[in-house]
């Protein structure tokens, strides 16, 4: 045989596989609004980037029928490209083929792409779209997934791992994507379960949709098992190139610099921050007028709204910001504002991001269910994120520091670099009312006219206390800046905080409260 | 969101140890369980099932330890037995219906 005959075969072949579930499969996967996997692969990556291997890895399966059935790559893509030239190993589950479940050979394909991005220290990016495990393989199909998992655990904190859900992902599937850094799903398509509603309905008898038990809102919104949420696949890959523009390759680099830029949003600070400490504003404007460009990338957008993190360009290096939202729940701190804080912190010092936290918050939120949650126990993970990062840590006390909360923000005590603090903040125990009314009980109830009275002993207290010169005085705080002089402030110290070292003892690994 | 649709929004009092702030609530938030303090006369259903049997009728006084009825859920059978002794003052079940989680199962009376 001819070379040229031979390409041609080769040719052949690969169109036969790259059809993957075949013609009537595409059109089922079209018609509920997905895109194919191939197609999902080519839209993520950079033109003509994507190299494919393992195309003609077939399953081994001999029981129930399997061994009559060829399944197109075993039903998952994988290979290598780049994103704005960065490069990436990625795979996606081909639900036109057996439904993307997962079989060994199927499990083997993403295991060695994954062992490439450990080897070749570059992100990975998991595209999910699987009815589970291939039930015909049997614990075949569970040792796939454990081997993942493993996986997932050594690349942790070591190059980012990113994971897409565009399909149903039940069963052992959700917990790969839980194991990574960074989960994106989309309206209508995501779906993540444990137990799916037909188990649920005829175990327990309770009724409910795919939708309303694990479709991409409710794990946006609700679990936080998703960081991405997105109206739309396309939206969702802008989401995921933008990501990847912001973080490094892998733990032993920074995130690539880009040329350093003003602030887009020209807005002077002081008049986004209304002087009644009671009102609410969008913390997210003040870190707009803060970062290069004006632009943030926020995660976990819809969790625990009374937090906002995410990654802003200063000096044009990446900044995770960590910042109480005031427009929610006062900003105060919870179970979950604590997780999604304490989370983040923990990526940002694994990939060598600096920290910047905007504090103004209240203390944390009072109730039997945020207790019996575990509060405590939640709380304890910002306390100990912080404590344990290395990189860079800058506070900047917007208004309030109250209590626990002052301590939690990436205080001075807690090992911070930098805390500067605004003319109006108030760092105290507690909030000037309360302490009045604990500090002054007795002259209160003594007056003639309490109203008056509380009122002079609030105003006393915050003449006396709740401002940031006690906090100053002590050296707690490294200075008290005017808000326009933030960005400028910033900026030095992240400057010269560029070779920073701080060591930590040695340790196997800690205990964090999980 | 810019601070001038803010203003279009509904803020609520929000209480954090004394002081009141304007804010929003989240959907979670609002739709977390309110605690109410434990009746011991009242008994609940701490797993959604069926109920496979009822052993006693209201007006019975029955001593610590009998069995009032089985809930089945999970597969599995589980008997729910008297708390202490007291009279049943209402049974608000009957075999062979499905019960939610906590649904109010019986009332008792000393």
């Amino acid at each position: 045989m001819s070379l040229k005959k031979n390409i041609k075969a080769l040719r052949e072949k690969k169109a036969i596989v790259q059809k993957g579930g075949g013609d009537a499969a595409i059109e089922k996967q079209v018609a509920m609004g997905k895109l194919t996997a191939r197609d999902r692969i080519l839209a993520i990556l950079d033109e003509n980037s994507f190299h494919e291997y393992d195309l003609f890895v077939q399953h081994e399966e001999r029981n129930f029928g399997m061994d009559k059935k060829e399944l197109a790559g075993d039903g998952v893509i994988t290979g290598t490209g780049t994103i704005y030239g960065a490069p990436i190993c990625i795979y996606a589950q081909d639900f036109t083929v057996m439904g993307g479940s997962l079989g060994l050979k199927h499990a083997r394909k993403i295991t060695k792409i994954m062992d490439h991005a450990l080897k070749l220290q570059v992100p990975l990016i998991g595209i999910n779209d699987s009815g589970g495990a291939r039930i015909q393989e049997g614990i075949g199909a569970l040792a796939g997934y454990g081997e993942i998992f493993y996986r997932n655990t050594m690349a942790s904190g070591v190059i980012p791992q990113i994971s897409v859900i565009l399909g149903p992902c039940a069963g052992g599937a959700v917990y790969s994507p839980a194991l990574t850094d960074f989960v994106f799903v989309v309206e209508n398509i995501s779906k993540m379960f444990i137990t799916g509603p037909n188990v649920i309905e005829s175990v327990l008898g309770e009724k409910i949709s795919q939708e309303d038990l694990g479709g991409a809102r409710v794990h946006a919104e609700i679990t936080g098992n998703a960081h991405f949420y997105a109206g739309s696949e396309q939206e969702c890959f802008e989401q995921i190139k933008q990501l990847i523009r912001f973080i490094p390759w892998n733990n032993n680099q920074k995130a690539r610099a880009f040329e350093p830029k003003e602030p887009k949003i020209k807005k002077s600070i002081e008049n986004i921050i209304p002087s009644d400490p009671k009102q609410p504003y969008d913390v997210r404007d003040i870190i707009k007028v803060l970062v290069d460009d004006s632009e943030f990338l926020e995660v976990h957008e819809l969790f625990a709204q009374n937090i906002v993190v995410g990654f802003g360009r200063m000096n044009g290096e990446t900044i995770g910001f960590v910042a109480n939202q005031p427009l929610y729940l006062a900003g105060v701190l919870d179970c979950d504002s604590s997780d999604k804080a304490g989370r983040f912190i923990r990526y940002c010092d694994a990939f060598n991001i600096p920290l910047v936290t905007l504090e103004d918050m209240p203390g944390y939120l009072p109730g039997v269910d945020q207790e019996h949650e575990g509060v405590i126990r939640h709380g304890a993970k910002v306390l100990y994120a912080y404590s344990e990062a290395t990189v860079p840590k800058i506070t900047i006390i917007l208004r309030k520091a109250y209590g626990g909360g002052y301590i939690a923000m990436n205080s001075r005590h807690l090992g911070a670099d930098f805390v500067f603090s605004w003319p109006s903040a108030e760092i105290a125990v507690m909030g000037p009312e309360g302490a009045a009314n604990i500090i002054f009980r007795k002259e209160i109830m003594e007056a003639e006219d309490q109203d008056a009275m509380r009122a002079e002993k609030v105003q006393e207290y915050i003449d006396k206390f709740a401002n940031p010169y006690v906090a100053a005085s002590k050296g707690y705080i490294d200075g008290v800046i005017e808000p326009a002089e933030t960005r400028s402030v910033l900026l030095h110290a992240l400057s010269i905080s560029v070779k920073k070292v701080d060591e930590r003892p040695k340790k196997k690994h800690g205990i964090p409260p999980f | 969101m810019s601070t001038k649709e803010n203003k279009d929004k509904e803020f609520i009092d929000f209480a954090v140890t004394a002081r009141k702030y304007k804010t929003l609530l989240t959907r979670k938030y609002k739709q977390r369980k309110f605690w109410e303090n434990p009746d011991p006369m009242e008994i609940f259903s701490f797993i959604p099932g069926t109920i496979v049997d009822v052993f006693v009728k209201e007006g019975d006084f029955v001593e610590e330890g009998e069995p009032i009825m089985i809930l089945e859920a999970m597969k599995m059978k589980n008997r729910i037995d008297m708390p202490f002794s007291a009279k049943i003052k209402k049974i608000n079940v009957e075999k062979g219906v499905r019960v939610p989680k906590e649904f109010l199962l019986f009332e008792l009376e000393k």
